[in-house]
Protein backbone atom coordinates (compact mmCIF):
# COMPACT_ATOMS: atom_id res chain seq x y z
CA UNK A 1 0.00 0.00 0.00
CA UNK A 2 1.24 3.50 -0.69
CA UNK A 3 0.50 6.20 1.84
CA UNK A 4 -0.45 9.57 0.33
CA UNK A 5 1.97 12.46 0.81
CA UNK A 6 2.14 14.06 4.22
CA UNK A 7 1.61 17.74 4.90
CA UNK A 8 4.09 20.58 5.13
CA UNK A 9 5.18 21.62 8.60
CA UNK A 10 4.25 24.73 10.54
CA UNK A 11 5.97 27.66 8.88
CA UNK A 12 8.67 29.32 11.00
CA UNK A 13 7.75 32.61 12.74
CA UNK A 14 4.14 32.37 11.52
CA UNK A 15 2.61 30.56 14.49
CA UNK A 16 3.03 31.82 18.05
CA UNK A 17 5.34 30.09 20.50
CA UNK A 18 3.65 28.30 23.41
CA UNK A 19 5.41 30.50 25.91
CA UNK A 20 4.64 34.17 25.31
CA UNK A 21 5.49 36.10 28.50
CA UNK A 22 3.18 39.09 27.92
CA UNK A 23 0.17 36.72 27.74
CA UNK A 24 -0.17 35.72 31.38
CA UNK A 25 -2.23 32.57 30.78
CA UNK A 26 0.73 30.97 29.00
CA UNK A 27 2.91 31.03 32.13
CA UNK A 28 1.55 27.86 33.72
CA UNK A 29 0.21 26.26 30.56
CA UNK A 30 3.12 26.31 28.10
CA UNK A 31 4.95 22.96 28.00
CA UNK A 32 8.62 23.11 28.99
CA UNK A 33 9.74 20.31 26.70
CA UNK A 34 9.97 20.77 22.93
CA UNK A 35 7.49 18.64 20.98
CA UNK A 36 8.75 15.31 19.62
CA UNK A 37 8.65 15.60 15.83
CA UNK A 38 7.05 12.63 14.09
CA UNK A 39 6.67 11.53 10.47
CA UNK A 40 3.22 11.85 8.99
CA UNK A 41 1.35 8.56 8.84
CA UNK A 42 -2.26 7.73 8.05
CA UNK A 43 -3.03 9.08 11.54
CA UNK A 44 -1.99 12.61 10.58
CA UNK A 45 -2.94 12.54 6.88
CA UNK A 46 -6.53 11.58 7.59
CA UNK A 47 -8.79 13.65 9.82
CA UNK A 48 -12.28 14.76 10.73
CA UNK A 49 -14.01 17.79 9.28
CA UNK A 50 -17.12 16.62 7.55
CA UNK A 51 -20.29 18.48 8.39
CA UNK A 52 -21.54 15.55 10.45
CA UNK A 53 -18.69 15.93 12.94
CA UNK A 54 -19.80 19.25 14.30
CA UNK A 55 -23.18 20.31 15.56
CA UNK A 56 -25.34 22.78 13.74
CA UNK A 57 -25.81 25.71 16.12
CA UNK A 58 -29.45 25.97 15.18
CA UNK A 59 -31.19 28.79 13.44
CA UNK A 60 -29.75 30.35 10.35
CA UNK A 61 -26.13 29.28 10.55
CA UNK A 62 -24.70 31.80 8.13
CA UNK A 63 -26.72 34.75 9.43
CA UNK A 64 -25.88 35.52 13.05
CA UNK A 65 -27.83 38.81 13.03
CA UNK A 66 -31.17 37.19 13.94
CA UNK A 67 -31.68 35.12 17.06
CA UNK A 68 -34.52 34.25 19.36
CA UNK A 69 -37.13 36.02 17.27
CA UNK A 70 -35.42 39.36 16.89
CA UNK A 71 -32.66 41.37 15.31
CA UNK A 72 -29.27 41.80 16.94
CA UNK A 73 -28.03 45.27 17.81
CA UNK A 74 -24.87 46.65 16.24
CA UNK A 75 -23.21 47.21 12.92
CA UNK A 76 -24.13 44.47 10.43
CA UNK A 77 -21.19 43.08 8.48
CA UNK A 78 -20.58 40.44 5.81
CA UNK A 79 -17.43 38.34 6.16
CA UNK A 80 -16.44 36.34 3.11
CA UNK A 81 -13.36 34.66 1.68
CA UNK A 82 -11.85 31.34 0.73
CA UNK A 83 -10.14 28.48 2.48
CA UNK A 84 -7.04 27.51 0.51
CA UNK A 85 -3.92 25.44 1.00
CA UNK A 86 -0.37 26.69 0.53
CA UNK A 87 -0.49 25.75 -3.16
CA UNK A 88 -3.57 27.91 -3.63
CA UNK A 89 -5.86 24.91 -3.96
CA UNK A 90 -9.40 25.38 -2.70
CA UNK A 91 -10.49 23.35 0.33
CA UNK A 92 -14.12 22.54 -0.48
CA UNK A 93 -16.92 21.23 1.76
CA UNK A 94 -15.01 22.00 4.94
CA UNK A 95 -16.60 23.18 8.17
CA UNK A 96 -15.79 26.56 9.70
CA UNK A 97 -17.07 27.19 13.23
CA UNK A 98 -17.45 30.81 14.34
CA UNK A 99 -17.88 32.57 17.69
CA UNK A 100 -17.61 36.15 18.91
CA UNK A 101 -18.66 38.83 21.39
CA UNK A 102 -21.69 41.03 20.71
CA UNK A 103 -21.57 44.68 19.63
CA UNK A 104 -21.04 45.74 23.26
CA UNK A 105 -18.07 43.41 23.71
CA UNK A 106 -19.84 40.71 25.73
CA UNK A 107 -19.99 36.98 25.04
CA UNK A 108 -23.19 35.03 25.65
CA UNK A 109 -21.24 32.84 28.08
CA UNK A 110 -21.81 32.32 31.80
CA UNK A 111 -18.20 33.08 32.65
CA UNK A 112 -18.03 36.41 30.83
CA UNK A 113 -18.40 38.90 33.69
CA UNK A 114 -17.74 42.07 31.67
CA UNK A 115 -20.25 44.75 32.70
CA UNK A 116 -21.65 45.25 29.23
CA UNK A 117 -25.16 44.33 28.10
CA UNK A 118 -26.07 40.96 26.68
CA UNK A 119 -28.14 41.07 23.51
CA UNK A 120 -31.06 38.61 23.65
CA UNK A 121 -31.04 38.53 19.86
CA UNK A 122 -27.37 37.73 19.41
CA UNK A 123 -25.88 34.35 20.33
CA UNK A 124 -22.53 34.97 18.67
CA UNK A 125 -22.36 31.45 17.23
CA UNK A 126 -22.20 30.50 13.56
CA UNK A 127 -21.09 27.75 11.25
CA UNK A 128 -20.47 27.70 7.52
CA UNK A 129 -19.32 25.04 5.07
CA UNK A 130 -17.07 25.98 2.18
CA UNK A 131 -18.44 25.52 -1.35
CA UNK A 132 -16.78 23.84 -4.35
CA UNK A 133 -14.37 26.79 -4.67
CA UNK A 134 -13.50 26.79 -0.97
CA UNK A 135 -15.53 29.97 -0.51
CA UNK A 136 -17.57 30.90 2.55
CA UNK A 137 -19.75 33.87 3.46
CA UNK A 138 -21.76 34.86 6.52
CA UNK A 139 -23.46 37.89 8.04
CA UNK A 140 -22.90 38.97 11.62
CA UNK A 141 -22.49 42.01 13.87
CA UNK A 142 -19.17 43.72 14.27
CA UNK A 143 -17.92 42.56 17.70
CA UNK A 144 -17.00 45.12 20.33
CA UNK A 145 -13.70 45.40 22.16
CA UNK A 146 -13.70 44.18 25.76
CA UNK A 147 -11.43 44.36 28.81
CA UNK A 148 -9.60 41.31 30.14
CA UNK A 149 -7.44 40.95 33.18
CA UNK A 150 -4.16 40.07 31.54
CA UNK A 151 -2.53 43.31 32.71
CA UNK A 152 -3.62 46.76 33.89
CA UNK A 153 -6.24 48.27 31.54
CA UNK A 154 -5.95 45.42 29.04
CA UNK A 155 -8.45 45.41 26.15
CA UNK A 156 -8.88 42.85 23.39
CA UNK A 157 -9.14 44.35 19.91
CA UNK A 158 -12.29 43.59 17.92
CA UNK A 159 -12.02 40.00 16.72
CA UNK A 160 -13.95 36.95 15.55
CA UNK A 161 -12.88 33.39 16.48
CA UNK A 162 -12.67 30.70 13.77
CA UNK A 163 -12.19 26.93 13.98
CA UNK A 164 -11.21 25.07 10.80
CA UNK A 165 -10.44 21.42 10.09
CA UNK A 166 -9.18 21.30 6.54
CA UNK A 167 -8.60 17.87 4.97
CA UNK A 168 -6.52 16.21 7.70
CA UNK A 169 -5.57 15.98 11.37
CA UNK A 170 -2.43 17.95 10.45
CA UNK A 171 -4.36 20.91 9.01
CA UNK A 172 -6.54 21.67 12.05
CA UNK A 173 -6.46 25.40 12.88
CA UNK A 174 -8.09 27.68 15.43
CA UNK A 175 -7.46 31.37 14.92
CA UNK A 176 -8.88 34.89 15.25
CA UNK A 177 -9.68 37.50 12.60
CA UNK A 178 -9.12 41.18 13.39
CA UNK A 179 -10.40 44.38 11.76
CA UNK A 180 -8.40 47.01 9.88
CA UNK A 181 -7.47 50.23 11.65
CA UNK A 182 -7.97 48.99 15.23
CA UNK A 183 -5.55 50.84 17.60
CA UNK A 184 -5.81 48.05 20.19
CA UNK A 185 -3.93 45.58 17.98
CA UNK A 186 -0.57 47.18 18.75
CA UNK A 187 -1.23 46.66 22.48
CA UNK A 188 -2.63 43.12 22.39
CA UNK A 189 -0.40 40.27 23.62
CA UNK A 190 -2.43 37.62 21.77
CA UNK A 191 -2.29 39.36 18.37
CA UNK A 192 1.39 40.16 18.93
CA UNK A 193 2.23 36.55 19.85
CA UNK A 194 2.63 35.96 16.10
CA UNK A 195 6.36 36.58 15.62
CA UNK A 196 6.43 37.75 12.01
CA UNK A 197 5.01 41.17 11.19
CA UNK A 198 3.55 40.18 7.82
CA UNK A 199 2.04 37.02 9.33
CA UNK A 200 0.30 39.20 11.94
CA UNK A 201 -0.99 41.38 9.14
CA UNK A 202 -2.63 38.33 7.57
CA UNK A 203 -4.91 38.07 10.62
CA UNK A 204 -6.49 41.41 9.69
CA UNK A 205 -9.48 41.35 7.33
CA UNK A 206 -9.66 43.68 4.32
CA UNK A 207 -12.52 46.15 4.04
CA UNK A 208 -14.10 45.70 0.61
CA UNK A 209 -16.86 47.89 -0.83
CA UNK A 210 -17.60 45.11 -3.34
CA UNK A 211 -18.71 42.89 -0.48
CA UNK A 212 -21.00 45.43 1.16
CA UNK A 213 -24.75 45.26 0.74
CA UNK A 214 -25.92 48.81 0.02
CA UNK A 215 -28.20 50.22 2.73
CA UNK A 216 -27.64 47.08 4.83
CA UNK A 217 -24.17 45.79 5.75
CA UNK A 218 -20.46 46.57 5.37
CA UNK A 219 -18.17 43.94 3.87
CA UNK A 220 -14.87 42.34 4.80
CA UNK A 221 -12.70 39.77 3.05
CA UNK A 222 -10.65 37.19 4.89
CA UNK A 223 -8.91 34.17 3.35
CA UNK A 224 -7.53 31.26 5.34
CA UNK A 225 -4.43 29.36 4.21
CA UNK A 226 -3.99 25.90 5.72
CA UNK A 227 -0.91 23.71 5.43
CA UNK A 228 -0.44 22.16 1.97
CA UNK A 229 0.79 18.75 0.92
CA UNK A 230 4.47 17.99 1.11
CA UNK A 231 6.08 17.74 -2.32
CA UNK A 232 7.22 14.13 -2.17
CA UNK A 233 4.78 11.30 -1.57
CA UNK A 234 5.74 8.84 1.12
CA UNK A 235 6.05 5.44 -0.55
CA UNK A 236 5.87 2.49 1.71
CA UNK B 1 2.13 29.24 -6.30
CA UNK B 2 2.89 29.37 -2.62
CA UNK B 3 0.66 31.12 -0.13
CA UNK B 4 1.76 31.79 3.45
CA UNK B 5 -0.01 29.93 6.26
CA UNK B 6 -2.60 31.64 8.44
CA UNK B 7 -1.24 31.94 12.01
CA UNK B 8 -2.80 30.13 14.95
CA UNK B 9 -4.43 32.02 17.83
CA UNK B 10 -5.77 30.82 21.16
CA UNK B 11 -9.26 29.33 21.47
CA UNK B 12 -9.78 31.69 24.45
CA UNK B 13 -12.16 31.03 27.36
CA UNK B 14 -15.54 31.46 25.65
CA UNK B 15 -15.72 28.67 23.07
CA UNK B 16 -18.00 26.16 24.76
CA UNK B 17 -21.42 27.33 23.52
CA UNK B 18 -20.12 27.46 19.96
CA UNK B 19 -18.00 24.33 19.78
CA UNK B 20 -19.05 21.75 22.36
CA UNK B 21 -22.31 19.79 22.42
CA UNK B 22 -23.42 17.02 24.74
CA UNK B 23 -23.02 13.71 22.92
CA UNK B 24 -19.80 14.56 21.12
CA UNK B 25 -17.85 12.82 23.89
CA UNK B 26 -19.26 9.50 22.66
CA UNK B 27 -17.71 8.17 19.45
CA UNK B 28 -19.88 5.07 19.45
CA UNK B 29 -23.42 3.82 19.02
CA UNK B 30 -24.74 0.47 20.24
CA UNK B 31 -23.93 -0.87 16.74
CA UNK B 32 -20.27 0.20 16.57
CA UNK B 33 -17.81 -2.69 16.24
CA UNK B 34 -15.00 -3.13 18.72
CA UNK B 35 -13.96 -3.35 22.35
CA UNK B 36 -15.58 -0.55 24.39
CA UNK B 37 -13.30 1.74 26.36
CA UNK B 38 -14.06 4.76 28.48
CA UNK B 39 -11.20 7.24 28.68
CA UNK B 40 -11.15 9.57 31.67
CA UNK B 41 -8.63 12.14 32.69
CA UNK B 42 -7.87 15.61 33.89
CA UNK B 43 -6.05 18.52 32.31
CA UNK B 44 -3.63 20.09 34.81
CA UNK B 45 -1.36 23.13 34.58
CA UNK B 46 2.18 23.72 35.87
CA UNK B 47 0.86 24.14 39.43
CA UNK B 48 -1.14 20.91 39.11
CA UNK B 49 -4.26 23.12 39.14
CA UNK B 50 -7.21 21.93 37.05
CA UNK B 51 -7.66 23.53 33.63
CA UNK B 52 -11.40 24.09 33.44
CA UNK B 53 -11.48 25.69 30.01
CA UNK B 54 -9.77 23.18 27.73
CA UNK B 55 -11.23 21.42 24.71
CA UNK B 56 -10.02 17.93 23.83
CA UNK B 57 -10.55 16.34 20.40
CA UNK B 58 -9.98 12.71 19.47
CA UNK B 59 -9.38 11.23 16.02
CA UNK B 60 -8.96 7.51 15.62
CA UNK B 61 -9.24 4.49 13.38
CA UNK B 62 -12.05 1.96 13.72
CA UNK B 63 -11.76 -1.48 15.31
CA UNK B 64 -10.20 -2.89 12.13
CA UNK B 65 -7.59 -0.14 11.94
CA UNK B 66 -9.11 1.97 9.17
CA UNK B 67 -9.73 5.71 9.25
CA UNK B 68 -13.04 6.97 7.86
CA UNK B 69 -11.33 9.27 5.37
CA UNK B 70 -10.75 9.20 1.59
CA UNK B 71 -6.95 9.10 1.97
CA UNK B 72 -7.11 5.78 3.85
CA UNK B 73 -7.34 3.26 1.01
CA UNK B 74 -6.51 0.15 3.06
CA UNK B 75 -8.52 -2.95 2.22
CA UNK B 76 -10.19 -3.03 5.62
CA UNK B 77 -13.86 -2.58 6.42
CA UNK B 78 -15.34 0.80 7.20
CA UNK B 79 -17.84 0.81 10.06
CA UNK B 80 -21.02 2.78 9.26
CA UNK B 81 -21.47 3.21 13.02
CA UNK B 82 -18.03 4.56 13.76
CA UNK B 83 -16.47 7.70 12.29
CA UNK B 84 -13.66 8.31 14.77
CA UNK B 85 -14.09 11.93 15.87
CA UNK B 86 -14.89 13.05 19.42
CA UNK B 87 -14.82 16.35 21.27
CA UNK B 88 -15.25 17.29 24.93
CA UNK B 89 -14.63 20.27 27.17
CA UNK B 90 -13.13 19.95 30.62
CA UNK B 91 -15.34 20.68 33.63
CA UNK B 92 -14.62 22.90 36.64
CA UNK B 93 -12.29 20.21 38.02
CA UNK B 94 -10.43 19.84 34.75
CA UNK B 95 -12.05 16.49 34.01
CA UNK B 96 -13.01 15.01 30.65
CA UNK B 97 -14.43 11.66 29.56
CA UNK B 98 -14.83 9.88 26.21
CA UNK B 99 -16.70 6.73 25.26
CA UNK B 100 -15.08 4.94 22.35
CA UNK B 101 -13.55 1.67 21.15
CA UNK B 102 -9.97 0.48 21.07
CA UNK B 103 -8.78 1.15 17.50
CA UNK B 104 -7.07 -1.45 15.37
CA UNK B 105 -3.47 -1.00 14.22
CA UNK B 106 -2.72 1.22 11.25
CA UNK B 107 0.50 1.20 9.22
CA UNK B 108 3.08 3.89 9.88
CA UNK B 109 6.35 5.03 8.40
CA UNK B 110 7.98 2.31 6.30
CA UNK B 111 4.70 0.37 6.39
CA UNK B 112 5.57 -0.83 9.91
CA UNK B 113 2.43 -1.43 11.94
CA UNK B 114 1.82 1.22 14.60
CA UNK B 115 0.53 0.26 18.02
CA UNK B 116 -3.18 1.07 18.51
CA UNK B 117 -3.49 4.75 19.40
CA UNK B 118 -5.85 7.70 19.46
CA UNK B 119 -4.73 11.08 18.10
CA UNK B 120 -5.45 13.95 20.49
CA UNK B 121 -5.67 17.74 20.04
CA UNK B 122 -5.75 20.02 23.08
CA UNK B 123 -6.94 23.63 22.97
CA UNK B 124 -7.28 26.06 25.89
CA UNK B 125 -7.04 29.65 26.97
CA UNK B 126 -3.31 30.27 27.25
CA UNK B 127 -2.47 27.83 24.46
CA UNK B 128 -1.66 29.99 21.46
CA UNK B 129 -1.65 26.87 19.28
CA UNK B 130 -2.95 23.39 19.86
CA UNK B 131 -1.03 20.68 21.62
CA UNK B 132 -0.95 17.26 19.99
CA UNK B 133 -0.44 13.96 21.74
CA UNK B 134 -1.45 10.30 21.40
CA UNK B 135 -3.21 7.90 23.74
CA UNK B 136 -1.70 4.40 23.64
CA UNK B 137 -3.15 1.34 25.38
CA UNK B 138 -1.71 -0.62 28.30
CA UNK B 139 -0.64 -4.26 27.91
CA UNK B 140 -0.30 -3.82 24.16
CA UNK B 141 2.61 -5.84 22.71
CA UNK B 142 3.00 -3.49 19.71
CA UNK B 143 3.88 -0.60 22.04
CA UNK B 144 7.40 -2.04 22.27
CA UNK B 145 8.04 -1.52 18.54
CA UNK B 146 5.93 1.59 17.89
CA UNK B 147 7.98 4.20 16.01
CA UNK B 148 6.47 7.19 17.81
CA UNK B 149 6.78 5.71 21.30
CA UNK B 150 10.37 4.80 20.52
CA UNK B 151 11.11 8.39 19.45
CA UNK B 152 10.30 9.49 23.02
CA UNK B 153 12.82 9.38 25.86
CA UNK B 154 12.11 6.15 27.81
CA UNK B 155 11.49 7.95 31.10
CA UNK B 156 8.73 10.08 29.50
CA UNK B 157 7.11 7.35 27.38
CA UNK B 158 4.60 6.34 30.04
CA UNK B 159 2.86 9.74 29.75
CA UNK B 160 1.48 8.51 26.40
CA UNK B 161 0.05 5.24 27.71
CA UNK B 162 -3.37 5.19 29.36
CA UNK B 163 -3.58 3.39 32.70
CA UNK B 164 -6.13 0.86 33.90
CA UNK B 165 -8.19 2.90 36.36
CA UNK B 166 -8.97 0.07 38.76
CA UNK B 167 -9.85 -3.63 38.72
CA UNK B 168 -13.38 -2.70 39.79
CA UNK B 169 -13.90 -0.58 36.67
CA UNK B 170 -13.16 -2.79 33.67
CA UNK B 171 -12.95 -0.92 30.39
CA UNK B 172 -12.10 2.39 32.05
CA UNK B 173 -8.73 3.89 31.18
CA UNK B 174 -7.11 6.91 32.77
CA UNK B 175 -5.21 9.48 30.69
CA UNK B 176 -4.21 12.73 32.37
CA UNK B 177 -2.90 15.63 30.32
CA UNK B 178 -0.19 17.56 32.19
CA UNK B 179 0.49 20.80 30.34
CA UNK B 180 3.68 21.68 32.20
CA UNK B 181 6.01 20.57 34.96
CA UNK B 182 6.55 17.26 36.69
CA UNK B 183 5.31 14.37 34.54
CA UNK B 184 4.57 16.78 31.69
CA UNK B 185 2.77 14.90 28.92
CA UNK B 186 4.80 14.31 25.78
CA UNK B 187 3.54 16.49 22.92
CA UNK B 188 4.16 15.69 19.28
CA UNK B 189 5.34 17.89 16.42
CA UNK B 190 3.07 17.00 13.53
Amino acid sequence: MSTPAGYRREAARVHPPHDHPSYASTHKRAPRYAPVAIEHTLSEITGPGLARETPAPGGNENDMTHFNGGEALGERIIVTGRVLDEDGRAIPHSVIEIWQANAAGRYAHAEDQHQAPLDPHFAGIGRVITDDRGAYRFMTIKPGAYPWRNHHNAWRPNHIHFSLFGPSFATRLITQMYFPGDPLQALDPIFNSVPDNSARGRLIATFDMEVTIPEHALGYRFDFVLRGRAATPTLS
Amino acid sequence: MSLPQTPSQTIGPFFKPALVRSGQESLITSESRGERVTIEGRVLDGDAAPVSDAMIELWQANADGRYDHPDDSQEKLLDPDFHGFGRAATDERGRFRFYTIKPGSVPGAGNILQAPHINVSIFARGLLKRLITRIYFPDEPLNAVDVVLNAVAPERRSTLVARIESAERPGVLRFDIILQGENETVYLGV
